[in-house]
């Protein structure tokens, strides 16, 4: 056992002497006695601590008992993608320097860290076309849910116009959230994948959309945004940010506030986090925004540095009228995210997304030409996709992970209207012969379930 | 001034001081004299990322494409598409590399020197865990996988509800917040479905001066008004003026014990009387939890809702600012609000042993306030932490987290430092402790934020400045357990010679720092045109 002290019984009996007190309980003299836990006590419920090696073999028997993405084919994606991940992010992203210090306070003794926020908030900017980005808020859809209270801030209207193409946990996320502050979310459905907003009038506060959307369509996001416009509201779009090296960008299609999911940008799955969620929005919106913000400046010599910036926004300045109550965000997660563009760089980013389109249309037809899978809609998309089976799909994926595929995400308990629903995600990590792959189990799995022959394996 | 080095030496135990400022031409800077183009810094030209940007460098090769290739026009109509690429820098890996090592360079960091930034816990982030963290079965796992086929995270996430139920003295755990601003908000929206489940209405949350700096702008998006509560002499909450303030309208007390005034409320119990009297809710900010794990437990004292900081107390490295973790535990009344999903355990059938599953079926949930089950990647390492500890180990943290702290002080005082920075109270801390620099501004000439300033040349990371608002020029001390006596001595030491210093000349504290990359910064001009985005 380590408790990573470095106090020997000869420095406690000096550092006691020092205070003055003949023993460390004296020093929770404080604490009425009723409350003090026996020393035998310790915290209920735990055992004896542990030797370096002892925690390392705990750990490694539990990670042998998930299935990760490095020990079947998996198609998993409906908001968290198997993106390649470059070593060099490792390589930086572990060096104390960035890993150990905390929010930089001290900007004199943490441009490093100032300078690289800076440049993630441009690089982010450029992907969304919107000129205002922060350092990073927590992950997708709480972003969803800081847009949302920005648009509150903003016009104060009472109700939200939230497309059923949003993220499901985005739209929950949103709805938990808004019940403080007092906003109603309703719902735009989808037709043929795509958003169909209702007549909007001026108690709307936002309209909220997501682009590709959670089946994986391209939306008219320009449209949606002019609608919008034209009822006072504002729009708020959630972007996937690799497809936007192809797409349209919120900027250009007249977007106020885009936010977002950040781990498909160098962040590992980690089986839902930390990742980053990305915010960024128009000039007019700048002294609304959540949480830090880096800004380029000089020191006293006049030389270039950078501090955190606007901080009356922020809930340590202005306490209850901030806006937002973000403190401790994603920092790490979001340098790993400019690392990455920088990887990708400007001609990168679009032949990766490029590939995923094109391996995405391969599927496509692939897959569409088995017997009971029919494309779900009919929208353009990037990386992921949406079928319909002729058979039930739990059972359906049960016959594929026997064979070592995982085929996708069941669409069912999200969407019941789209019971036979499966989501396929196909990252530049899945091949043609992937792909391939995947067609024969797939169409084996469903051919075997509309014969109703034999109980899954 | 023995054992400290001189600010100047550019051999000062300081990343950032090798080579100090090496283009500053400044005629205080000691350091002016020193060639520009000499030692590692000479290398450092502070170019951004994308001002080493050149058409035709790269970095990324794609995979082959081994598809049929089909017109873009085809596939994603021009309509949708964008006009112009994003402008990402065109870098080749070396650069990148490079341009991050060197911007590396420039953090001050807590495996390099002591960072005693108080009320943020800086302890010792052990290395194991980001190697247990970094297994592909942790790492690689997709969070829509089949709870069947995630068995490992979902026990590891269930011991580590378990321990930190254990810890906190409450029955039930939930993991889903992101980090401890993200907790509070769960426990006021906790707080309000409890409520309105009874059929009330309520509209104000109590918060103390001695709250941590979060609560408010929490409580406001909760939705609920902010009232303060003031302290007493002793930095207690006034319990007279709780009393006269706790009403049916309340819904909550938001406390932090210790407070960050680093001292425990010795009226705790009275407090949740008075609170559980008008029939609130009593919320604990664990951002001070590192005094007290295994001496005492926040359910014991009465709270209902308890928030953890994963990335204080239990080793998540701080990242520059993130990731951390903010789980809560909560009283049994509570529970059936609790986010969901919910990580649960259910008895084997056969013989077969316990499995884990994700529970939504929760139907007085408050619901998500995130996506999928929580910053798991987080638990591995804090759950490494707990089962390297074990109960004794955790008791011993908060000793010697106390201990730290009050030797620390008491050292100060012996160093002379009292009489220009008194402690805010005169007791025994906790695992912190507040200075007011106000006699040491009246009689030496210096701002609290000078003196952090003059700390950079010295190679410590100073404490937390301005903080609690309660406390005039407040300098916030959490040395944490981790930190040698020989550490605490050293910063007393620093303390003390920063001070003798400024008797004999104010300006050299005023004008610090002189070995940091850069010198102060020009916030205002920051603020008044902000540039927070590079123009291409």
């Amino acid at each position: 056992m380590s408790s990573y002290v470095s106090a020997t019984d000869e420095d406690r009996r000096e550092m006691l002497a020092k205070i003055g007190v003949s023993s460390i309980e004296d020093l929770f003299a404080d604490i009425p006695a009723r409350l003090r836990l026996a020393a035998a006590d310790g915290a209920p419920g735990l055992d004896h601590g542990l030797s370096e090696q002892e925690v390392y073999e705990e750990l490694r028997a539990l990670a042998a008992r998930n299935i990760s993405s490095e020990d079947e084919l998996s198609f998993l994606g409906a908001g968290m993608y198997d993106h390649y991940v470059p070593a060099l992010i490792d390589a930086i992203i572990e060096r104390s320097e960035f890993l150990t210090p905390y929010t930089p306070y001290q900007p004199e003794i943490s441009q490093g860290g100032l300078q690289a926020m800076f440049e993630y908030q441009t690089a982010i900017s450029e992907l969304t076309g919107l000129p205002v980005s922060n350092a990073s808020v927590y992950e997708g859809p709480s972003a969803v849910g800081a847009a949302g209270y920005v648009a509150h801030l903003t016009n104060g209207r009472p109700r939200f116009v939230v497309s059923r193409g949003v993220h499901p946990h985005s739209r929950e996320t949103l709805s938990t959230l808004s019940r403080g502050w007092g906003t109603d979310v309703v719902e735009a459905p989808l037709r043929d994948g795509a958003t169909v907003l209702p007549e909007l009038d001026g108690e709307v506060s936002a309209v909220i959309v997501q682009q590709p959307n959670f089946l994986g369509a391209v939306e008219d996001l320009t449209a949606l945004a002019s609608v919008a416009r034209d009822a006072g509201a504002l729009t708020i779009c959630a972007c996937d940010p690799l497809p936007l090296a192809l797409l349209k960008s919120p900027g250009e299609c007249g977007v106020d506030i885009a936010v977002g999911e950040g781990q498909t940008l160098g962040n590992r799955l980690d089986f839902g986090g930390p990742s980053f969620g990305f915010f960024t929005a128009t000039q007019a919106l700048l002294r609304r925004m959540p949480g830090r913000i880096a800004g380029e400046t000089k020191d006293m010599d006049g030389k270039r540095g950078f501090v955190l910036t606007l901080q009356t926004r922020e809930q340590h300045i202005r306490r209850e009228k901030a806006t937002s109550n973000i403190c401790t965000a994603q920092a790490l997660n979001a340098l790993a995210g400019v690392i990455y563009l920088s990887w990708l760089g400007r001609r990168g980013i679009v032949e990766l997304t490029e590939l995923m389109l094109k391996r995405a249309a391969y599927a496509r037809e692939r897959l569409t030409a088995i017997p009971g899978v029919t494309l779900l809609h009919e929208r353009p998309v990037v990386r992921e996709l949406a079928l319909t089976l002729d058979a039930p799909v739990a059972r359906v994926i049960d016959r594929c992970l026997a064979q070592g595929v995982n085929p996708g995400y069941a669409l069912g308990r999200d969407y019941p209207e789209h019971e036979g629903g499966l989501l396929v995600a196909i990252t530049e990590r899945r091949t043609r012969a992937d792909i391939d792959r995947l067609v024969s189990v797939l169409g084996a799995a469903v051919a075997a379930e509309r014969a109703n022959v034999g109980a899954p394996a | 001034m023995s054992g400290v080095p001189a600010a100047d030496n550019p051999a000062a135990d300081n990343p950032a001081a090798d080579n100090p400022a090496a283009d500053n031409p400044a005629a205080d800077n000691p350091a002016a004299n020193v060639p520009a183009a000499t030692g590692p810094r000479g290398a450092d030209d502070g170019l951004t990322i994308f001002e080493r940007s050149k058409p035709g460098r790269r970095a990324f090769v794609a995979p082959e494409l081994d598809v049929p290739d089909a017109p873009l026009d085809e596939l994603l109509p021009a309509e949708y598409r964008r006009s112009e690429p994003a402008r990402l820098p065109e870098v080749s890996e070396p650069e990148i590399v490079r341009h991050f090592n060197r911007l590396s360079k420039r953090n001050f960091d807590l495996d390099t020197g002591f960072y005693p930034l108080g009320s943020c816990t800086m302890k010792h982030n052990p290395k194991l865990h980001e190697r247990v963290a970094a297994l592909p079965g942790h790492a690689k796992l997709h969070p829509l996988q089949h709870p069947r086929r995630a068995q490992g995270a979902l026990e590891l996430m269930w011991n580590l509800q378990q321990a930190l139920a254990g810890i906190a003295g409450l029955p039930h755990v939930s993991l889903h917040p992101s980090a401890g601003s993200h907790g509070e908000l769960s426990g006021v929206l906790l707080t309000r479905a409890y409520h309105e489940d009874r059929g009330e209405q309520r509209t104000k949350v109590l918060t103390p001066d001695t709250a941590h700096g979060t609560n408010p702008a929490t409580v406001t998006m909760g939705g609920y008004e902010v009232v303060k509560v003031g302290i007493d002499d002793r930095g207690n909450v006034d319990l007279d003026d709780l009393r006269a303030k706790a009403d049916e309208d309340v819904a909550c007390l938001m406390l932090t014990n210790p407070s960050t005034l680093g001292l425990f409320e010795t009226g705790i119990e009275e407090i949740a009387r008075i609170v559980h009297g008008v029939g609130a809710t009593l919320y604990y900010d664990g951002a001070n939890l590192n005094a007290i794990m295994g001496i005492c437990r926040p359910g014991d004292m009465g709270f209902d809702i308890v928030h953890f900081n994963l990335h204080k107390t239990f080793t998540q490295p701080h990242g520059g600012g993130g990731p951390g973790a903010g789980p809560i535990a909560v009283s049994d009344r509570i529970e059936p609000y609790l986010p969901r999903p919910q990580v649960v355990r259910r008895d084997g059938v056969n013989g077969d042993g316990p499995s884990f599953d994700l529970d939504y079926d929760r139907p007085k949930s408050i619901g998500r306030l995130r996506g999928f089950q929580g910053n798991y990647g987080v638990f591995v390492r804090s759950y490494a932490y707990i089962r390297s500890l074990g109960a004794e180990g955790l008791r011993e943290v908060s000793e010697i987290a106390v201990l730290n702290a009050n030797y620390l002080l008491a050292k100060l005082r012996e160093a002379g430092v009292a009489e220009y920075l008194p402690a805010a109270y005169d007791r025994i801390c906790m695992h912190e402790f507040v200075l007011s620099g106000a006699p040491m501004k009246r009689e030496l000439g210096i701002r609290t934020l000078d003196l952090a300033k003059r700390m950079l040349d010295f190679g410590v990371h100073p404490p937390t400045v301005y903080f609690p608002l309660v406390v005039e020029e407040a300098l916030m001390v959490e040395p944490t357990e981790t930190e040698t006596k020989e550490t605490l001595d050293h910063f007393a030491e620093i303390v003390a010679e920063i001070l003798r210093e400024a008797r004999e000349d104010p300006e050299v504290a005023r004008n610090a720092p002189y070995t940091t990359p850069v010198r102060r910064l020009d916030e205002a001009a920051a603020a008044r045109k902000p540039v927070i985005r590079q123009a291409l």
